[in-house]
């Protein structure tokens, strides 16, 4: 018998993974296991063959590829033998906490998840005082990584202290921005991790009650969560009484409906209590006044992934990585027009450089890098005279940029600044939640004044008058839809000014 | 139970339907925030929540039709009208926008208004998380990466 793993990730499955699966499966001497994947999303579908010498892959196999695969004869000398992947240096040169599992365990199997550590962080803190709990959160610096960056610890110390007869764990998996996908492969390739964290959480919190709100666009995910609770529940992880402790916690998944704004973490909650996904007036924050309007720890699903191996391993190894106010490592995702796009674990303080040209590998099209859109729709354009800024939450909020839930864009220099200032008004107009004017109303002119840019109409007054729009849109917004969509259309016309220094053409005349 | 006002029942909200809806909002009632939960079922039942559901739901749910359709009317997923045969969904997100993705979603749109892909509605989406192999999309619920016209030409063939 020969065991063979396929990623069952939804990126490898759309790249042709359950159709190499399927494959191996009609070959009597194969057993195949479905893991989630690597990260090394460029070679999906990544197959790997178990060999007295470790796990041995082979990059973007076809169906017709199998017996190449299982005969080691395929591309034998050539790039796509990958050899032991854990020793390929996209992989070897990262370090993974968060993301350690994911790829190599069988997401469907607790037995396998206790095999790889799972567990042990949810054991040591049900033998300590929540308040320790929170204070070895504390220790280690994680912060939020929802974008925000909030000190996980601190919002945690406010629920715990904050006194009611039922509180609650709510889990943003909403994961809305484009070029993001670590909340995705974490859930997909190790789910269990998240209702380890979870469970912690409630824990320490005082809650007994928990909700995940995940993207209805994600249902490998909904799939691969719904199936772990099943499991820890059967095994006594979840339900009345969590590993014998007495303690309860009950995890529920909810479903959202295709609605940016829901992400935002009052809108989520609003949404989580069957409403429209309207932003919320703060205060009073979620930590006191959240889900029902009952102290709620709202954290990302990778702030709540992190947490089991903060308690397995202690607060001080974890915050031990990392840069200055960063600590700890962040999971960079690498996207848009790039070679090697993927899953890239590091601690704070990598550059962006060895981010897009190291791990990436430059463009996809091998033509110039000419932009870096980092921490989603609402983050700074950078232009490659950035990239030796390191990643970390200062340093990035220094240089007027955010690095958010860290996803990482590149484009070519074909791309069109103006063109992508002019998305980022589109996208608000069509996802602001609609409770405010300069965001509701601001994002449309926004969209009215780029049109009349990109057709070379008087342009000096139309970039004054939008430079006046983005003002008001920073500071009259009530949330950071409509605050922070500025910050790529300001930071695209200060970095690549040239785009818009645009003259009347014959179709913008037209229009 | 108050009869809808505003658009008609299709043909296909008849006793039946509303019976299955009340039984789904029933199914749900007891869950903290039911109301989401129920429409995705309608929507995993039907296809579309119809006019003459919300009254049924917000009876179960005791809340106003006005509250429910509030809800309704908020978000993208909710559709209010019967599917079509296909849906496309084109991610026009940025990370697919690095790789063609504006140019692919013309392209679909262009080849849909033909009426080559018959009853086929073409939607534009915001993320798919594959934005490492974009253009990403989504065929009648299947996601694929690197997609572009040819590869949906081919997917789409003698559809109608
Ligand atoms: C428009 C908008 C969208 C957001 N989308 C997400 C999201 O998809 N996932 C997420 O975890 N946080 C998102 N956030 C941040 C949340 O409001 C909140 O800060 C976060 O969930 C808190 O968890 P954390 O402290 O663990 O990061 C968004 C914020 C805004 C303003
Ligand atoms: S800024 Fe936009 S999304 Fe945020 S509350 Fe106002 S209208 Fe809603
Ligand atoms: S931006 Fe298209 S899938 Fe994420």
């Amino acid at each position: 018998m020969t065991t063979v793993y396929v990623p069952g990730d939804a990126s490898a499955v759309a790249m042709g993974a359950d159709e190499v699966a399927a494959a191996f499966r009609a070959r009597a001497e194969v057993t195949v296991v479905r893991t989630g994947s690597r990260g090394m999303l460029w070679a999906e579908p990544l197959v790997e063959v178990a060999t007295p010498g470790g796990r041995v892959g082979y990059a973007n196999v076809a169906p017709g590829e199998v017996g190449a695969v299982l005969d080691g004869s395929l591309d034998a000398d050539g790039e796509r033998a990958l050899g032991v992947v854990a020793d390929h240096p996209w992989l070897a040169g990262q370090h993974r906490v968060t993301a350690a599992r994911v790829g190599v365990v069988d997401p469907g199997s607790v037995t396998d998840y206790e095999a790889h550590g799972g567990w042990v962080g949810l054991r040591r803190a049900l033998g300590m005082a929540p308040a320790d709990v929170v204070a070895e959160v504390t220790e280690s610096g994680l912060r939020g990584r929802g974008g925000a960056g909030f000190p996980a610890g601190v919002k945690w110390k406010t629920v715990l202290e904050t006194a009611a007869d039922q509180k609650f764990v709510a889990c943003n998996f909403d994961e809305g921005d484009s070029g993001t996908f670590a909340d995705r492969m974490v859930v997909e390739g190790d789910p269990f991790t998240l209702v380890e964290g979870m469970t912690i959480a409630g824990y320490a919190v005082g809650a007994t009650e928990g909700y995940v709100y995940v993207r209805s666009e994600y249902p490998h995910a909904i799939a691969a969560l719904r199936r772990a609770i099943e499991a820890a529940y059967t095994h006594g992880f979840l339900g009345d009484d969590v590993c014998g402790s007495g303690h309860r916690f009950d995890l529920h998944v909810r479903v959202g409906a295709g609605a940016y704004i829901c992400g935002e973490e009052s809108s989520m909650l609003e949404s989580l209590e069957g409403k429209r996904g309207e932003v919320r007036a703060k205060p009073p924050i979620p930590a006191i006044s959240g889900l029902f309007g009952l102290p709620t720890a709202v954290n990302n699903v990778l702030t709540l992934c992190t947490v089991p191996m903060i308690l397995a391993d202690g607060g001080a190894a974890y915050a031990d990585l990392g840069v200055g106010r960063s600590r700890g490592t962040q999971l960079f995702q690498l996207a848009g027009n790039i070679a090697r796009g993927g899953l890239v674990e590091l601690p704070f303080g990598v550059t962006l450089r060895e981010l897009v040209e190291g791990y990436g590998g430059g463009t996809l099209s091998g033509r110039p890098v000419r932009a870096i859109q980092v921490g989603g729709p609402l983050g700074a354009y950078l232009s490659p005279a950035q990239l030796d800024l390191p990643m970390d939450y200062e340093a990035f909020a220094e240089a007027g940029a955010m690095v958010g839930h860290g996803g990482v864009v590149v484009f070519d220099d074909t791309v069109d600044m103006a063109r992508m200032a002019r998305f980022a008004m589109e996208f608000c107009s069509l996802e602001s939640c609609g409770k405010c004017t300069p965001c509701r109303i601001g994002s449309v002119r926004g969209v009215e004044t780029l049109d009349r840019i990109i057709a070379g109409d008087d342009v000096p007054a139309n970039l004054v008058l939008l430079d006046e729009l983005c003002e008001t849109m920073t500071k009259g917004s009530l949330c950071a839809m409509g605050g922070l969509t500025p910050m790529p259309v300001q930071s695209a016309i200060r970095h690549f000014p040239e785009d818009f220094d645009r003259t009347p053409t014959p179709e913008g005349a037209a229009r | 139970m108050s009869t809808p006002t505003s658009t008609p029942a299709s043909p296909e909200a008849g006793p039946d339907r509303s019976a299955l809806v009340r039984a789904v909002a029933e199914h749900h009632r007891d869950q903290r925030g039911p109301l989401l939960p129920v429409l995705h079922e309608v929507l995993a039942e039907f296809g579309y929540v119809d006019a003459a559901d919300v009254p049924v739901i917000a009876d179960v749910l005791n809340l106003s039709a006005a509250e429910v359709h509030g809800v309704v009317s908020f978000y993208h997923d909710v559709r209010t009208t019967p599917p079509p045969t296909h849906v496309v969904a084109l991610c026009r997100a940025e990370a697919c926008q690095a790789v063609g993705a504006e140019s692919l979603y013309a392209a679909a749109q262009e080849r849909a208004a033909s009426g080559e892909m018959g009853d086929t509605e073409v939607q534009q989406v915001f993320c798919l998380g594959n934005c490492a192999l974009g253009p990403s999309g989504t065929v009648d619920g299947r996601l694929l990466g690197r997609l572009d016209a040819a590869r949906l030409t081919e997917l789409t063939a003698g559809w109608r």
